[in-house]
């Protein structure tokens, strides 16, 4: 009873039925991997999903499939079945292999698909050499079989074909083993038998506890090594579900520089680390470049370029007051990428925390329209695949810039992005600064015009005026003054006016735009709100140009004449201020300067499954092509001393060419033994 | 007695070589030697290493299946016209009228694709009114399209360092450019087959996939400008772009003509055209030999792909969704195989099967690249 329950558990797990079973599900679950991103910070998750499922997705290993328990044990009955599948079928396919079957009787042979007479008349002995030097040169062996009324020649090839089947089928078993030892595998051993835990990642190395540490001869591992330009460092780290782990290694690695080259058109060309690498046992030391492609192994780990980071820059910043009621003078501030500073004062207090650095941002600044049309469009297109201008792009290299982080004291932060220097849009320059509640969002940019010198303090001198209420009437009164003269007789419609550029202004300091569009939705007929909408926006544009007079007059400047250039910056202002009260930050901080300092980030790695894996690609390379293009077929040639003999052919493969191979060696055999062919044929190997 | 003979000479296939046969050696040899002479220092020891080993594969190719030969000297000669023509200067392009009209790389891709589209009406013209002429214009046009095409990418290669030794580089290197290298794929392999079989009669359900290639090609190059050459990210410079790439490509192209002939099986065995295809069985036969061949080139692309991921990105395989679906694809025609060769499937079922395959491969091929952020985000659209 229990031996056929054993035998039943090994039919079954050796079938072919369940293999295909368990490819379909790996493949099934493989798809989930591709469509959920692997790997992310649990936080992206919660976002993703909500608490609900986040938590039931975690349960099912969702984040990590391929590291999760339940796929790796589908990976272990894939082996355990494939390995099931061979032995089961090793001792009847070597049979097959060896076999020639001459024995075979002449009915079971009446029988083949593929069976033909031959002609009879020549003594058997000479049909028989005939026959054997046709075998021989075509590529069979043979074997034959006396019999009372004549002689079997039983004669094969392409045994190897089934080779190929052990080939095949063994090299996954080889690729599968390999995969397991350099997957995730081993590290849940030692973190199961060994006791490891993982650690979180925001404390000192010196004080992680030996517990959340791997001994650099811990023989399977991938971690990452970051390191900054000047530094060494010869822990590695692993991040595993939401902790890490940490990896020593066998030696340090110091980087000397790292290098980040561009081609012309901004696109990367090179990244490239040069390193020294010291050998902890014995201090001694070598120097090295690596790039991506070109990996270094040393003490068995191989070293890759994976990625690089910034590696604490120094950033000088100035920052400039947005608050409207306070004239303070801009702040000086400087600080290191990953650093937190405090930004204290009495109306508000901040933590900025410098998030990174970028020296290069290459944007597509074009308009991304192709202007050609119809066959002109077409000519286009022809000649060379050299990159040409007018295709609507425009890559350029749009200088540094810096992302921060503002958080207030509940901890809720906003994140930012400031650009170095200024940016030209349609002939206009501008300083952006971007903006975001959350890391899924993009960045919204507040575009600050800059005035003739490339500074933003023109804008900032006429903002303080502009949203001042203590200064309001002050502006309303020039304004209306430089509208309708100083003479008392306009003095009504010159009071009305100040009244109503001084309410417009009150309106334009609460939300730009928005408010002043709502008062107009709410006290103009429908018909008149476009002409009241300009006729509010010259209101404004007047009053801009007064604080735009106004901040000169406090420089000590000259008053200016309005031209067509100045008319622009006083647009590109007013749209600027309307957007500035939805910048949610007390100051605008200017990068003034900085120090690049850029770390690489190393992939370091020790798999020992490797050589398991190539050797089983190559069995496996061998094994498809020995099972797809080595035809296994057998020929029976049945030669009788009286009346006509018989070929037959069998094939372990259906196909139309097995047909027309058996249709040749019918032919040509029918030829050789036919009574009438010449003497001359008797050698084949003569024929040439 | 004639019949004796052929059958008697296996070991004969030196042998049998005729005059062209060895020619055609020749010039591959004198050929390789020049270029190795003349373009050396652009050439590092891999380089060379793929150059010299495709002196033998072509040679074989060429002995195996003759009307390569004229082909391949066909695309010789546009190319080397080309590139004299160009006589070191881009800007030639604009100003010389072979250029800009007829052997520009973008030009004669151009020709490729307005070759292939009358190709698929003419076999379509050949299949519904039976006629012999369509179906050989047909075949014509495919193999000048196919010539014209695989010069275009020749020639391509030669412009990108003409922008710049530092830019040039092997023109298999974004989605652009692998269409071109899919299409023209496809039509050698379904070339093949016509000549194997010995019937026309396919290519208007092969030409279909092919036009459906070049007309996502033409999209892609008239809305997104894609055609224009960029140089290579750091991540795509190395020598196993130049084999990892086109095996992959014999690998889709193999499938994308399974598919379409599992579509004409379906049709023929519903009673549609199935006295103007060829026999079910042929096409059925063409169909698991393009699998098989297909299968083994998509095994050898994978595994090459998994030695470079080992020297770029430090493990051989991390299930980017790219190698995932290249998994599945793999495993679905893995199936396949088994199916028809161990349980003897037929019929219906597998014509099926290959539809799917192939809808399946082309989620892997650009679907992956659309949807799914991963490693191989170059070739995004």
């Amino acid at each position: 009873m229990q031996r056929s329950t054993a035998k039943a558990l090994f039919e079954l797990l050796s079938s072919m039925r369940f293999a295909i079973s368990l490819l379909t599900i790996l493949a099934i679950a493989s798809v989930i991997g591709t469509v959920i991103q692997q790997n992310q910070p649990f936080n992206a998750y919660l976002n993703q999903f909500g608490p609900f499922w986040f938590p039931v997705f975690e349960k099912l290993g969702l984040y990590s499939v391929y590291n999760a328990g339940w796929f790796l044990v589908i990976l272990a009955f894939l082996v355990l079945s494939t390995s099931l599948c061979i032995v089961r079928q090793s001792a009847p396919m070597l049979r097959e292999m060896r076999s020639y079957r001459e024995h075979a009787r002449e009915v079971s042979l009446r029988q083949f698909a593929h069976q033909a007479e031959l002609p009879a008349g020549r003594p058997l002995a000479e049909q028989r050499e005939r026959v054997d030097a046709y075998l021989a040169h075509t590529g069979f062996r043979a074997r034959a079989d006396e019999r009372e009324d004549g002689v079997l020649v039983a004669a094969k090839q392409g045994s190897l074909n089934r080779a190929g089947y052990f080939l095949a089928h063994g090299a996954i078993v080889l690729i599968c083993i390999g995969g397991l030892l350099d997957g995730n595998l081993p590290l849940k051993v030692q973190m199961w038998l060994g006791g490891k835990q993982t650690t979180t990642g925001n404390q000192l190395i010196a004080d992680i506890p030996a517990s959340a540490r791997l001994g650099e001869n811990n023989w399977s591992f991938r971690a990452n090594l970051f390191i900054p330009e000047g530094r060494s460092a010869n822990v590695a780290v692993l991040s595993v579900d939401d902790g890490i782990l940490l990896q020593e290694l066998p030696f340090t690695v110091s980087l000397k520089k790292f290098h980040v080259d561009h081609y012309e058109n901004g696109m990367p060309k090179r990244f490239a680390s040069d390193i020294l690498v010291t050998d902890d046992e014995t201090g001694e030391s070598f120097e090295h470049t690596i790039e991506v492609n070109h990996p270094l192994t040393y003490k068995g780990v191989v070293m890759y370029q994976a990625s690089f980071e910034d590696g604490g820059s120094l950033l000088k910043l100035t920052g400039h007051n947005l608050l409207r009621d306070v004239a303070d003078e801009p702040l000086q501030l400087e600080g290191r990428v990953g650093d937190t500073l405090r930004l204290e004062h009495p109306r508000y207090d901040y933590a900025l925390e410098l998030t990174s650095f970028s020296a290069f941002n290459v944007e597509d600044m074009g308009s991304g329209e192709d202007s050609a049309t119809g066959v002109d469009r077409l000519r286009e297109h022809l000649g060379s695949g050299a990159a040409r201008t007018d295709s609507g792009r425009d890559l350029r290299n749009i200088g540094p810039s810096f992302t921060f982080k503002l958080r207030d004291e509940a901890g809720q932060a906003r994140e930012f992005q400031n650009y170095m220097q200024p940016i030209e849009r349609d002939g206009r320059w501008y300083l952006y600064t971007g903006m975001r509640e959350t890391q899924a969002e993009p960045f919204r940019y507040l575009r600050l015009p800059v005035d003739e010198d490339g500074r933003i303090d023109t804008w900032l001198a006429i903002q303080r005026w502009m949203f001042d209420p203590a200064r309001r009437d002050v502006l309303a009164h020039r304004m209306a003054s430089a509208s309708f003269g100083d003479d008392p007789s306009v003095a009504p419609m010159r009071d009305r006016l100040v009244e109503t550029a001084s309410h417009t202004l009150a309106l334009f300091s609460e939300r730009g735009y928005e408010t002043v569009g709502r008062f107009i939705e709410a006290s103009v007929p429908a018909a008149e709100r476009e002409r009241a909408a300009d006729v509010f926006v010259k209101i404004l544009q007047g009053l801009v140009w007064e604080a735009w007079m106004m901040a000169r007059v406090d420089a000590g400047l000259p008053a200016l004449e309005i031209n067509e250039n100045r008319a622009a910056f006083l647009r590109d202002t007013l749209a600027a201020l309307s957007d500035s009260l939805f910048y949610e930050a007390p100051l605008y901080l200017q990068l003034t300067g900085f120090e690049h300092l850029q770390a690489t980030v190393l992939q370091v790695t020790r798999s020992p499954g490797k050589p398991l894996v190539y050797l089983g690609s190559l069995l496996l390379v061998l094994g498809v092509f020995a099972m797809l293009y080595i035809r296994e077929r057998r020929l029976f040639v049945l030669l009788k001393h009286q009346g006509a003999g018989l070929v037959a052919m069998s094939s372990n493969r259906k196909a139309i060419d097995v047909d027309e191979a058996f249709q040749r060696h019918a032919e040509a055999l029918s030829a050789l033994l036919a009574p009438d062919s010449g003497e001359g044929r008797t050698d084949p190997t003569a024929t040439r | 007695m004639e019949l004796a003979h052929p059958s008697l000479t296996r070991t004969g296939w030196l042998r049998q070589r005729d005059t062209f046969d060895w020619l055609y050696a020749a010039a591959l040899v004198v050929g390789a030697i020049v270029a190795l002479v003349h373009y050396h220092e652009f050439m590092d020891v891999y380089d060379d290493l793929v150059l010299i080993l495709h002196v033998p594969v072509l040679i074989f190719i060429g002995w195996y299946w003759k009307p390569f030969r004229p082909y391949l000297a066909a695309v010789a000669a546009l190319s080397l016209c080309s590139i004299w023509l160009y006589q070191g200067d881009l800007q030639r392009a604009e100003q010389v009228f072979f250029l800009k009209y007829l052997i520009s790389s973008q030009t004669a891709i151009m020709w490729m694709s307005a070759l292939y589209f009358m190709a698929t009406g003419a076999y379509w013209i050949g299949l519904l009114a039976r006629s012999e002429f369509g179906d050989k214009t047909g075949s014509a046009l495919v193999w000048i399209g196919t010539a014209m095409g695989t010069a275009g990418l020749f020639v391509r290669w030669f412009e990108s360092y003409l922008l710049g030794p530092e830019i040039g580089h092997i023109p298999i290197s974004n989605l652009y450019e692998v269409f071109v290298l899919f299409s023209l794929m496809t039509a050698l392999l379904y070339l093949y087959y016509e000549q194997r079989y010995d019937t026309r009669r396919m290519g208007a359900f092969v030409m279909v996939v092919i036009s459906a290639a070049v007309a996502f090609l033409l999209w892609y190059t008239f809305s997104r400008g894609a055609h224009e050459i960029q140089p290579l990210i750091p991540a795509l410079q190395s020598y196993w772009m130049k084999v990892h790439v086109p095996t992959n490509f014999i690998g889709y192209g193999a499938f994308a003509l399974a598919a379409m002939l599992g579509v004409a099986v379906l049709l023929a065995e519903r009673g549609i055209l199935a006295g103007r295809l060829p026999a079910v069985k042929v096409m059925e036969d063409v169909m698991y030999k393009a699998i098989a061949i297909g299968f083994a080139f998509f095994t050898i692309a994978t595994i090459l792909g998994a030695l470079w991921a080992a020297e770029a990105w430090g493990t051989y395989w991390q299930w980017d969704p790219k190698e995932t679906w290249a998994l599945i694809v793999w495993l679905n025609y893995a199936a396949w195989l088994h199916m028809r060769l161990t349980k003897g499937l037929r019929g219906a079922v597998l014509a099926w099967w290959a539809v799917i395959g192939l809808l399946v491969t082309t989620f892997a091929f650009i679907g992956v690249n659309m949807f799914l952020s991963g490693l191989h985000s170059y070739g995004s659209l």
